[in-house]
């Protein structure tokens, strides 16, 4: 490959309260590419995010950064690095005391030294990128699901940020309202020329969109491909989880005694 | 809300804020009449202070014209030494007195200074010659009581 | 048996470390709270916003709360003091023990129900929605943009509600005793003005409500910035805010009390 990827992650460990939540993880996001990290809740999906984004150290590994790695930079280091990074919440995390205008203004008056003019331009082009310019002066409190999900997203490429971390963008979402925000997070990957990395177990949205997949299960990540190679798989993990299936490698039953055992155990002590 | 608003009720919030302050300060406290600006020292021994205490008042014919600045315990004569903080546009003789009063029957202590009629005015850090000790109450009363007691006996001395 | 008492030693052990624990986190989070308070400063208006909710927002429960207990003390003082026949010094009574003590007291009390757990319940929910992650990513520091303005509006605030329940409350002493009763207007306010010390009583009241606002204001933003990020864990945050720091208040002014009035 002549082009390092972009975030490059290597013999990632984590362990939280002496519990691993994640063992060995090796993912590489090149640069232009939209990526998908694919799981059942609770298999460290989040956590990989989270340490991209430096919000948690690992125990051992490392994740590298366009080339720097994330856990030795100082805070100032760290914020510089964020600066490039944007990310949309699970639920958009809009700050809801103030309009979406402020919102997606947020980072540019945090940041940036522009003129109110220049940044009123921004962050209507931001919203217009997302189709919601009308919305401008209407409060958090005030948007449907799907479109505090969209001003997020506005919101989180406000400053054009080199790396898009996805937090199950489609959760709770009616099938349109996710297929836009699918085509969004495509549409602007490209138009920006960055990464994405989308977090998620909405299988088949996700495979429309994406160039490559990695699948976790319990910290490690048990198959990865192109969306094509994802379908055809046979391995069984994957193949359950593609087509939601019942019962398979992920059983159905919560770990439990036998049934008959259970059931019957009280009447026969 | 916009921001001018904000403001404004900030403002005003302060303001009033402020202005309970001055009126604690000016009308409920004493600043007015602390802050007399210069003072200098005065010294005066006494054998019983009673409930005399630090910035208790020093008056002059009823007229406030300092504060009690410090009190000690002289440990050679076991003499109350109270220093006395006075307005420098106050000046009294060298023979004025110095008296533990108090204020009402169970009011705060104060120093009263009666002025007498010496030409010549005490000079900064001077001490006080004259002075009248604290009236204390138990005191008073067990010599009240003496006399009644002794009037009695005279009387009953005289019916015999 | 002895299983059943080393569990329960173990279960005492660990809530007084874990106690022990989180006054530890709680100092360290003040700690930052100081270093990073530049912006609330630097860009006064994040300040002066929280003012407006901490302070301005607070300001008809203290006033009313200190018409009242002026009121009462008016009532409560004239009876006693007619006994004794000096209800002329019923200026000196509700003026010393309002602003030594009930001002900044009953003001703090209130200050914490009123906007100490509004400041938890809305830090908490910013880190249940996560909005403070988002921040984070954001690369903006949640404790000097968010923790910090209200810290600081918390303890500019407490001063000047003090101040405004004392003065308040000194109206209403007035309205009862001498408007209602007929204490003499002038021995009233003289009566006060000669034994409240500037120095002595205003300015140590001044300091108590400061120090109040200190441990209130940092009480309610560890509590959000420490709280579940759930519901149930952002109510009981708002809970312990006043529990706490209501218990934090009572203790911190009998040291204080013990300080600034001994004998004297």
């Amino acid at each position: 490959m002549s082009n390092p990827p972009l975030v490059q992650i290597s013999d990632l460990n984590f362990t939280y309260d002496r519990r691993p939540v994640l063992t060995g993880i090796n993912m590489s996001i090149p640069r232009g590419k939209v990526v998908a990290i694919m799981g059942q809740s609770g298999c460290g999906k989040t956590t990989t995010l989270r340490l991209i984004g430096g919000q948690l150290k690992p125990s051992q590994g490392a994740v590298r950064f366009d080339g720097k790695v994330i856990h030795e930079l100082d805070a100032d280091g760290l914020y510089a690095m964020r600066r490039r990074m944007g990310m949309l919440f699970q639920f958009g995390a809009l700050f809801t005391d103030i309009s979406v205008f402020d919102n997606v203004a947020f980072q540019m008056r945090e940041h940036t030294d522009l003129s109110e003019e220049m940044i009123r331009d921004l962050v209507l082009f931001k919203l217009n990128a997302v189709g919601l310019r009308g919305a401008q002066k209407l409060m958090p409190a005030e948007l449907s699901g799907g479109m505090a999900r969209r001003v997020a997203l506005a919101r989180a490429i406000a400053l054009d940020p080199l790396l898009m971390m996805y937090d199950e963008p489609f959760t709770g979402l009616d099938p349109i309202t996710m297929g836009v925000i699918g085509q969004l997070i495509r549409k602007l990957n490209d138009a920006l020329g960055g990464s994405s990395i989308i977090v998620t177990h909405d299988v088949q949205e996700s495979l429309q969109i994406v160039d490559y997949v990695y699948f976790m299960a319990d910290g490690k990540v048990v198959a990865e491909g192109t969306p094509d190679e994802i379908r055809a798989s046979d391995k069984a993990y994957v193949h359950q989880f593609v087509w939601g299936e019942m019962d398979g490698p992920v059983p159905f039953q919560y770990p439990s005694a036998p049934y008959r055992e259970q059931i019957y155990g009280a009447a026969h002590a | 809300m916009n921001r001018m608003t904000l403001d404004l009720w900030v403002g005003v919030f302060v303001a009033i804020g402020l202005a309970a302050l001055l009126f604690l300060a000016l009308k409920v406290g004493n600043l007015a009449s602390t802050n007399t600006g210069e003072t200098y020292v005065l010294k005066a021994n006494f054998d019983n202070i009673g409930g005399l205490k630090v910035r208790a008042p020093v008056k002059s014919a009823g007229v406030v014209v300092g504060r009690v600045g410090d009190i000690r315990l002289d440990a050679e004569r076991y003499e109350a030494v109270v220093t006395m903080n006075i307005g420098s546009q106050f000046r009294f003789p060298r023979d004025t007195f110095a008296k533990i009063r108090t204020s009402g029957l169970l009011g705060e202590q104060y120093i009263g200074l009666a002025v007498g009629g010496d030409e010549q005015v005490f000079k900064p850090g001077d001490s006080v010659k004259k002075t009248e000790s604290a009236m204390v109450l138990e005191d008073l009363v067990g010599q009240f009581l003496f006399d009644k007691a002794a009037e009695g006996k005279e009387k009953s001395d005289v019916n015999k | 048996m002895l299983d059943r008492a080393t569990s329960a030693l173990r279960g005492l052990g660990h809530r007084v470390t874990s106690r022990i624990w989180r006054l530890g986190f709680a100092s360290r989070f003040f700690l930052a709270t100081l270093l990073y308070s530049g912006p609330s400063f630097r860009r006064f208006f994040l300040t002066v916003r929280e003012i407006y909710f901490t302070g301005v927002l607070s300001l008809i429960i203290i006033l009313v709360s200190g018409l009242f207990v002026g009121m009462v003390l008016g009532l409560q003082g004239y009876d006693t003091l007619q006994r004794y026949g000096s209800s002329e010094a019923l200026g000196i009574l509700v003026a010393l023990s309002l602003v030594r003590e009930l001002g900044p007291v009953v003001s703090a009390l209130l200050f914490a129900s009123r906007a100490g757990s509004a400041i938890t319940a809305e830090i908490g929910l910013m880190k249940a929605t996560e909005q403070l992650s988002a921040m984070e990513m954001m690369a903006v520091n949640p404790i000097a943009r968010v923790v910090a303005p209200r810290f600081w509006a918390g303890v500019i605030s407490m001063p000047l509600l003090a101040a405004l329940f004392s003065a308040m409350g000194i109206f209403g002493g007035y309205l009862v005793g001498v408007q209602l009763i007929g204490v003499d207007e002038g021995s009233f306010w003289s009566q006060m003005q000669a034994s409240v010390d500037f120095r002595e009583d205003i300015v140590n009241g001044v300091i108590k409500s400061a120090v109040f606002g200190i441990i209130v204001s940092w009480i309610a933003v560890f509590e959000g910035y420490d709280s579940e990020p759930t519901a149930e864990g952002v109510s009981g945050a708002t809970t312990r805010t006043v529990v706490t720091s209501s218990l934090a208040i009572l203790a911190a002014d009998f040291i204080l009390t013990a300080f600034m009035f001994r004998g004297a």
